[in-house]
């Protein structure tokens, strides 16, 4: 039997070095385009190289006689067959979803639609073929701008619908009976201040292309792709395609990243399924990074008008909120539900007395929106941090004293808040002392005065961001609420062989996140048994049947949950075989350190691999006792949870050249329990790059005939090594009081608070010049603008600032350079 | 047709290719050496990177015809033969410097190639060192303190025995 001595006493809380990095530091790896099947089929796709126009004709013929070329396909021949791209999450009974064909049928409504598909013998061959399709194309006028859609009578990006409002989405604190009515809040302010911010479209740029095999399979398939949801994915393949959902299996083998951007049913994966069962034959698709950034789902996109109202002496008292959310042409998965997620968080960590949210979904000819790390939440982060910036300054209050007055005292938890939601912990009064004194914000802050009273071209800023965000997503019964259309628990089983080695099968398919190590670690302390034991299976719906994936920082919130009651089950199981090996009662029977002995009697124990063994031979159980240690458990989490953190960030904005440098960059996570030091503070760190990647880099931009111009990496600004700073991270531990470990989840945490925290640096160094707003991303010309126009200027933060690119139309130049815009 | 002749991870192969066959198609493909992986098309990401004759390219943007003659080592032959890793791929493990893995194989030969040619290299030649490779998972912070981590390593292993860590196959 396995000896269980090397174990230390704790698992939980070491900084385990991974499982996972074995095979992918050797190169040993499985990603989906490196899958080869026998007789496999290379297909390329056709991208519309138009924003929205009409297909008068296709012609294919000469691209099937391409040498290697088996055969291509127009959405005509898949249009009573390939269904829509489902959508589930239909926020209001009245939204409208126009439909999504994965591979165009008669219009093309964005740039990079799929419109028809070559099969060909290689990849190479396949791509050569697409240059002989002949494609007649009527265009139509464009639709990009939010706002521009929503006036009466304008052009509908969809002809069969009444108008390019996909729903309105209302949550009214006095209506839902959670706080006071709006309007009297915005009536008895003493003041008020109003904000349009703006949150530019971003590209999820997972570091894996898509990639999906599929392989036909008598009257079903077998789908390997680079997806974070193979169980979901493998539901809505059933329903799109009408294949019985039993003989369809969804593998995810290593995938490469996802960020919310792998958190779907694409155009691609129907087509290769389409393709496959017509044929016969496995295919194989793998996206160009252009193809990528053009067709895979968009992120945040968001127009957002925030009223604050507060007393003089700085009590917040109402938040009201009006969003537009760029849906782009078609609703794709949980699309809609993503503005409406951050619903619950615009209020974040203060007390308000009144509160109302209005989103409005809005169809643009652009890429479809959808998942990217925050997922609703950095939006309202975003807009509450700034707005309390801008608040301070209406107030001549130090921003942290602001925020100090408002938030939550660590004595008043657990808190209802203006939403209704209850958060269960926390103290912000300690993270934000911990980061104060991580980043040595007196003695900047002296730095800062000392520079601006010499007038230095180079100016400090310093930027506050204390946030939290909800994660462990999610409680059903509040996903019913708020019609998601299906259930946010996880599900985990847990097999103890003879041999006393375990395998731990769980339904959240990570990709990067260390779900191995961490559920290793933790069934390693449940059960009594070495780290290097456990075996952790996942991203395969045949053994892995049952799960909701991985995204919304809920695998360790939900899934590990379910890994620590499935593990409860196996301690009962084996409690009952011990007693009987130890003719004990099962209660006298005490668990720790693998090992059951009778209470008092230590050394007169029967270790869990003992017990093991003696299931399995099955020779001498308990009357009626199944030969089997064996266990499941499926976990639907009572609430939220509520990691919160202060990020501080200094800042260098040289104003002459608008260039912006981070110097020091501070943060304090509270994530509750902590399973693995090493991972978390990674999960951190990678977060903390994307947020500050939206506020200093990146930006999906438009032109006005809907053409996206950040279209390969050369554009679209990845932040490098270079870009980057080194980061200081602590943490303080408020364990969650709704989860048996005490955790509350740490994938979105960086991404959801620095984005604030950055650009409330970058505008703080430039109050000498009263400027107000800097639209994201603060490039070096939006900063040298800001400073040139001073008050009244770029604090407007208008659209139409010069420098404004994002939502073509009014300031974006035609590409032929003969539209109404400005040129740049 | 174009014939080409080269050495993979201490394999010779030769093969006729299409002219036009980029270097990491003909390693995926011909060869089957998919731990090298495409992440582009724009010669940014540097997930493809190998070292050719040591030094680092990004395979994706050298043609499968222009390595006749050479010697190319990819993630696949950079461990020693009984296993043990590099000590730049040690190190990636060390201090967790991967999470998804997808940009591992091109960073940690990019790192390799740093180190040949400054085996102390501060943290600022680090950074813009691996400027050509994108992670979108670490925020780099990780494989900074890595690089850094097998430069330490590499000195007090070139002190005692002469070798350096980059590799100069």
């Amino acid at each position: 039997m396995t000896a269980v001595e090397n174990r230390p006493a704790a698992e939980i809380g070491q900084s385990r070095l991974r499982k996972e990095d074995a095979h992918l530091l050797i190169g040993r790896t499985t990603w989906t385009d490196n899958i080869t099947l026998p007789g496999m089929l290379h297909l390329a796709i056709l991208r519309s190289p138009m924003a929205h126009a009409t297909i008068t004709s296709i012609d294919v013929s000469a691209a099937k006689q391409r040498p290697g070329v088996v055969a291509v396909f127009t959405g005509q021949d898949f249009a009573e067959t390939q269904g829509s791209i489902p959508c589930a999450w239909p926020v209001t009974p009245e939204m409208v979803n126009p439909g999504h064909p994965s591979l165009a049928v008669t219009q093309v409504n964005h740039v990079g639609e799929a419109v028809a598909v070559v099969v060909a013998r290689d990849k190479y061959l396949a791509q050569d073929a697409l240059e002989a399709i002949d494609i007649d194309y009527a265009p139509l006028p464009v639709v990009l701008d939010m706002e521009a859609a929503l006036v009466a009578d304008t052009t509908l990006v969809h002809g069969h619908t009444s108008s390019n409002r996909s729903f309105t989405w209302t949550f009214e604190s006095g209506a839902a009976g959670t706080g006071a009515p709006i309007e009297d809040t915005l009536r008895d302010a003493e003041v008020t201040v109003r904000r349009r911010f703006i949150q530019q479209r971003l590209i999820p740029s997972f570091m894996e292309p898509r990639s999906t095999v599929v392989s036909p399979n008598g009257e079903g398939v077998t789908m390997w792709s680079a997806t974070q949801v193979p169980h979901i994915l493998r539901t809505m393949l059933a329903l799109t395609l009408n294949i019985p959902e039993h003989k369809v299996r969804v593998i995810a083998p290593d995938v490469g990243g996802g960020f919310g951007g792998k958190l779907q049913v694409t155009p691609e994966e129907v087509i290769c399924t389409l393709v496959a069962r017509k044929l016969g034959k496995p295919v194989k698709y793998t996206e160009s990074r252009s193809e990528s950034l053009m067709s895979a789902h968009h992120g945040r996109d968001q127009i957002q008008d925030i009223t604050i109202t507060a007393k003089r002496d700085g009590t917040v008292t109402g938040l009201d909120v009006h969003l537009f959310a760029d849906m782009g042409a078609y609703l794709r998965l949980v699309s809609p539900g993503i503005p409406v997620l951050g619903a619950f968080m615009y209020n974040s960590i203060y007390k308000f007395a009144g509160y109302r949210f209005v989103c409005e979904g809005v169809f643009t000819n652009k890429t479809p929106t959808d998942a990217y790390r925050g997922a609703g939440r950095p939006e309202a982060t975003f807009a509450i941090e700034r707005i309390m910036d801008a608040l301070a300054g209406e107030l001549d209050m130090d921003p942290m004293e602001l925020r100090r007055k408002n938030w939550i005292k660590h004595e008043e938890f657990p808190f209802t808040t203006v939403c209704g939601l209850t958060y269960d912990s926390g103290n912000y009064e300690a993270a934000t002392a911990k980061a104060l004194e991580l980043i040595g914000w007196d003695e900047l802050r002296r730095e800062q005065a000392e520079r601006r009273a010499r007038r230095d071209p180079v100016q400090l800023g310093l930027g506050i961001s204390t946030f939290t965000e909800m994660c462990g997503l999610a409680p059903s019964r509040v996903l019913g609420s708020l019609d998601y259309g299906a259930g946010g628990w996880e599900n985990a089983s847990i097999r103890v062989l003879a041999t006393g080695k375990v395998e731990v099968v769980t339904g959240a398919s990570a990709h990067g996140q260390g779900h191995e190590t961490a559920w290793s670690q933790i069934v390693a302390d449940q059960l009594g048994v070495p780290f290097d034991d456990i075996e952790v299976i996942h991203g395969d719906t045949q053994s892995s049947p049952k799960g909701l994936d991985t995204y919304g920082s809920r695998s360790l919130v939900v899934g590990g949950i379910a890994v620590v009651k499935a593990a409860d089950k196996v301690v009962e199981k084996a409690r009952a075989i011990a007693a009987h090996m130890l003719e004990a009662n099962p209660d006298d029977l005490e668990f720790a350190g693998g090992s059951f002995s009778v209470k008092g009697s230590p050394g007169s124990g029967k270790t869990i691999q003992e017990i093991a063994f003696a299931a399995f031979a099955a020779h001498d159980l308990p009357d009626g006792m199944e030969p089997s240690l064996d266990s499941d458990a499926t976990f639907d989490p009572e609430n939220f949870s509520f990691p919160h953190g202060t990020h501080l960030c200094a800042i260098d904005v040289d104003t002459e050249t608008g260039r912006a440098t981070i110097r020091k960059y501070a943060c304090v996570d509270d994530i509750g329990e902590v399973i693995n030091p090493l991972i978390a503070d990674g999960q951190i760190h990678g977060g903390l790059a994307q947020g500050i990647a939206q506020a200093l880099y990146e930006e999906a931009v438009y032109d006005a005939d809907g053409n996206l111009t950040t279209g390969t990496f050369v554009d679209y600004l990845l932040p490098s090594a270079s870009d980057l700073p080194s980061f200081l991270t602590g943490r303080t531990v408020s364990p969650s009081t709704t989860n048996p470990l005490g955790v509350k989840g740490v994938g979105e945490a960086g991404t959801i608070a620095s984005t604030p925290a950055v650009v409330n640096a970058v505008v703080d160094a430039l109050k000498p010049w009263g400027v107000q707003d800097v639209q994201m991303p603060c490039t070096p010309e939006r900063i040298w603008r800001a400073v040139a126009e001073g008050v009244g200027g770029a604090a407007t933060a208008d659209r139409s600032a010069e420098g404004t690119v994002a939502y073509g139309g009014a300031s974006t130049a035609s590409s032929d350079g003969s539209g109404e815009g400005e040129q740049l | 047709m174009t014939r080409v002749s080269v050495t993979v991870d201490g394999v010779s192969y030769q093969d006729e290719v299409e002219p036009r066959l980029l270097l990491v198609h003909y390693l995926r493909e011909r060869l089957g050496k998919v731990g090298t992986v495409v992440g582009c098309d724009t010669s940014n990401c540097g997930a493809c990177t190998v070292l050719l004759d040591g030094r680092s390219v990004k395979s994706c943007s050298v043609l499968a015809v222009q390595v006749t003659d050479r010697t190319i080592t990819t993630i696949e032959g950079l461990a020693a033969e009984d296993g043990t890793l590099h000590p730049v791929q040690q190190a990636f493990h060390d201090n967790h410097a991967l999470q998804c893995g997808f940009c591992t194989p091109g960073m940690v030969l990019a790192a390799c190639d740093l180190l040949s040619e400054n085996a102390d290299p501060s943290e600022d030649e680090i950074r813009e060192g691996i400027e050509g490779n994108l992670c979108r998972c670490t925020g780099y912070q990780n494989i900074v303190r890595a690089v850094q981590a097998a430069a330490s390593e590499g000195r007090a292993s070139s002190a005692s025995t002469g070798a350096t860590t980059g590799v100069t196959s």
